[in-house]
């Protein structure tokens, strides 16, 4: 597996676009240089992950997020229509990056928000997409159009978890971390009947961003303080790194934020 | 009772994005029909569905649809393209790739609204004014530098025309060069059409050629023109030549019409009465000086009727009135021609083609003429709408004006 991951120069909350936000709450910036560096270290050195970086820019503090950057489908990038004017401009350097790496870039039609990977995660044969808060259902159908597979599109229902990865988290094919508050009632369903084995997330550790975690194979790498999700990871077979990432928590992200999957 | 047609396609079965669409507009007091859906065979294959919303109020019935908009449920106009508009670089030439109309009707898409596009014709441009969104067809020479030109197909739709409308005028008219058909009939459903037209105050244009006073049917056109059959005159030189030789000679192209025989030095006659005529100053001087006393001119400035002659490299003269600049000529038509619903042309045919390429497609034209090729000439060059009828114009005229004597609907104009 390769990642692509952005380090934090220029992170700071400087403006509050999720309720996590509070720019009277500041983050420690060499805190959280370090937190990442460790990520990074966990990722390469004990899940063998080739890690690509892109250079940070100033004025984008939360270019660190790589996951929300786009979509990787084969050779072509889809990538971002941000919600957020705040958060525009990420998109330009992150699509001249895949195009010096020789990805296709594709533009979704400037009327459908989406949000990368943080809305769109592959579950078995499928892809579950998150909707409603920051990307819209009508990017899901483009997207669906371009890499010829099932999207699910399952409607976020609450502020706090504003992206499908916040939330929801797919182990395998048939196993996911699931904190169920956070969709609607239909969503629930979708998943319910999608995915045969889910592990229920509470409350303390949805907000420890439990979901939030980075899977390869049978390793799982997440924010340290969530002992009932590793504890019942490990009964399952997983592995489970835990890696302080306290600092990207008052920006709402995690580890899975803190990456996007290229290959 | 207000009503919306929405449309949404993707995963939305197994997602569950219909059966919660369906569930919210019940929710919020509206209801629902399902007009069409397709199911995806395999898992990969989209859906789509397309519903009936109706609710209580004008309302209530934004406020459904845009909550089912937030699921992905859009009204069927809404999410398609707009049209790509590009600006002139220079004047009389439009930007590569220009939409090239036809005469159909057209809409094109701008911010998200279809506008229809005014005046169509065939083979000219769209020209976008993005201010009081308005769209028209203009022709090569009127584009300016930085107008806004529709490129591409894009955002553009046309509405085909029904050849046949049942229950409407022209309904045994299936073929459109009809030789073989009872012209008795054809003829009557004509004046029927043309007696409609006057009824609803449309406006019939009439084009014609010299042949028309050579075969002693001049008479007859008066009498159209008496009637108020007629509010605009299309013709060239010709036509206007030899109808004021018949008003000062009694010849046309020096042979007398009521005798058939050729009249002494009579082909200087045509030449005299445009020479009269020039020394006049113009038809309408000629009329109201009395020089012309008679005749299809003469009653086009008696009774107000709008005539535009169009000039040919080949004209005697010409008359004053005749118009030799190709692109004036042109342009005099076009305005003419706005407004118009039923076109008769007669014994012509490159007057006829010409007016047939600055028509909508929705003005019923009829085109008369002994040679066939002529209203195969025309559909050929886009005037499909038109319907043709193979005969001698002076009998066709004649029996005309008999059926719209039957009952006159006409009203002379004022």
């Amino acid at each position: 597996m390769q990642l692509l991951m952005c380090p934090p120069d220029y992170y700071g909350i400087e403006y509050e676009i999720n309720p996590w936000m509070n720019r009277s709450r500041r983050s420690d910036l060499q805190l959280a240089n370090e937190q990442w560096s460790a990520l990074r270290r966990v990722l390469q050195e004990r899940c063998a992950i080739d890690i690509h970086v892109i250079d940070a820019e100033p004025g984008l503090p939360d270019m660190v997020f790589t996951a929300n950057a786009g979509l990787v489908w084969q050779n072509k990038f889809i990538v971002s229509n941000f919600r957020h004017e705040v958060r525009r401009r990420e998109a330009v350097h992150f699509a001249a990056w895949f195009r010096h790496q020789g990805f296709e870039i594709v533009h979704l039609p400037q009327e459908y928000f989406f949000e990368g990977e943080g809305d769109l995660l592959k579950c078995g044969d499928s892809w579950l997409a998150g909707y409603h808060i920051r990307s819209d259902i009508g990017a899901h159908q483009k997207i669906a159009e371009i890499i010829e597979q099932q999207i699910l599109s399952l409607e976020l229902a609450s502020e706090w978890f504003y992206h499908l990865d916040t939330c929801f988290c797919p182990l395998s094919d048939k196993q996911a971390l699931f904190y169920a508050p956070a969709f609607d009632p239909y969503a629930c369903r979708v998943i319910e009947n999608h995915i045969p084995h889910l592990i229920a997330v509470s409350p303390a550790e949805a907000a420890r961003f439990a979901c939030n975690a980075i899977v390869v194979d049978k390793c799982v790498v997440m924010n340290d303080g969530c002992p009932q999700v590793h504890e019942q990871l490990e009964g399952i077979g997983f592995t489970v790194f835990e890696t302080p990432l306290s600092e990207f928590l008052k920006a709402g992200g995690s580890a899975k934020c803190l990456a996007l999957i290229i290959q | 009772m207000p009503h919306s047609v929405v449309q949404i396609s993707g995963h939305i079965i197994d997602s569950l994005i219909l059966p919660k669409v369906l569930d919210l507009i019940i929710s919020l007091g509206a209801e629902f029909e399902i007009l069409e859906i397709q199911v995806g065979h395999r898992r990969s294959d989209r859906s789509h569905a397309r519903i009936q919303v109706e609710a209580p109020t004008p309302a209530l019935l934004e406020r459904v649809l845009a909550k089912i908009k937030e699921h992905g449920a859009l009204p069927v106009d809404e999410g398609e393209e707009s049209a790509e508009l590009q600006p002139a670089a220079a004047d009389g030439i439009f930007p590569d790739h220009f939409y090239a109309t036809t005469n159909l009707t057209t809409w094109v898409r701008v911010n998200d609204k279809w506008i229809e596009v005014e005046f169509p014709e065939m083979d000219c441009g769209i020209r976008v004014d993005l201010k009081s969104m308005r769209a028209e067809c203009i022709p090569f020479h009127r584009v300016k530098q930085g107008d806004l030109i529709v490129v591409g197909h894009r955002g553009t739709k046309i509405q085909p025309i029904e050849r046949q409308v049942p229950r409407e005028g022209f309904e045994f008219m299936s073929s459109p060069v009809s030789t073989e058909q009872p012209k008795g009939l054809l003829i009557r459903e004509i004046a029927e059409t043309m007696k409609k037209v006057r009824r609803d105050n449309g406006r019939i244009l009439v084009v014609a050629g010299p042949g028309l006073v050579h075969t002693g049917a001049a008479q007859y056109l008066v009498k159209l023109i008496e009637r108020g059959y007629v509010q605009v005159l299309f013709a060239g030189n010709g036509l206007a030549v030899h109808d004021i030789e018949t008003a000062l000679y009694d010849t046309s192209l020096g042979v007398y019409l009521d005798k058939k025989i050729r009249a002494s030095e009579g082909h200087e006659h045509h030449l005299w009465a445009i020479n009269a005529v020039r020394g006049a100053g113009g038809i309408k001087q000629a009329v109201e000086t009395g020089l012309v006393q008679c005749g299809i001119f003469y009653s086009c400035v008696k009774y107000g009727v709008d005539f535009v002659l169009a000039g040919s490299i080949r004209d005697d003269g010409p008359l004053p009135d005749v118009i030799t600049d190709t692109l004036e000529a042109q342009d005099r038509m076009r305005e003419k021609a706005r407004g118009v619903s039923f076109a008769l042309m007669m014994a012509t045919t490159l007057h006829a083609i010409a007016t047939g390429n600055l028509l909508p497609a929705t003005v019923k034209t009829v085109c008369v003429d002994i040679n066939p090729a002529v209203v195969t000439k025309l559909t050929d060059r886009g005037t499909f709408q038109a319907i043709g009828l193979v005969t001698d114009v002076e009998p066709f005229l004649r029996a005309l004006c008999q059926h719209l004597d039957e009952q006159s609907a006409g009203t002379a104009p004022s």
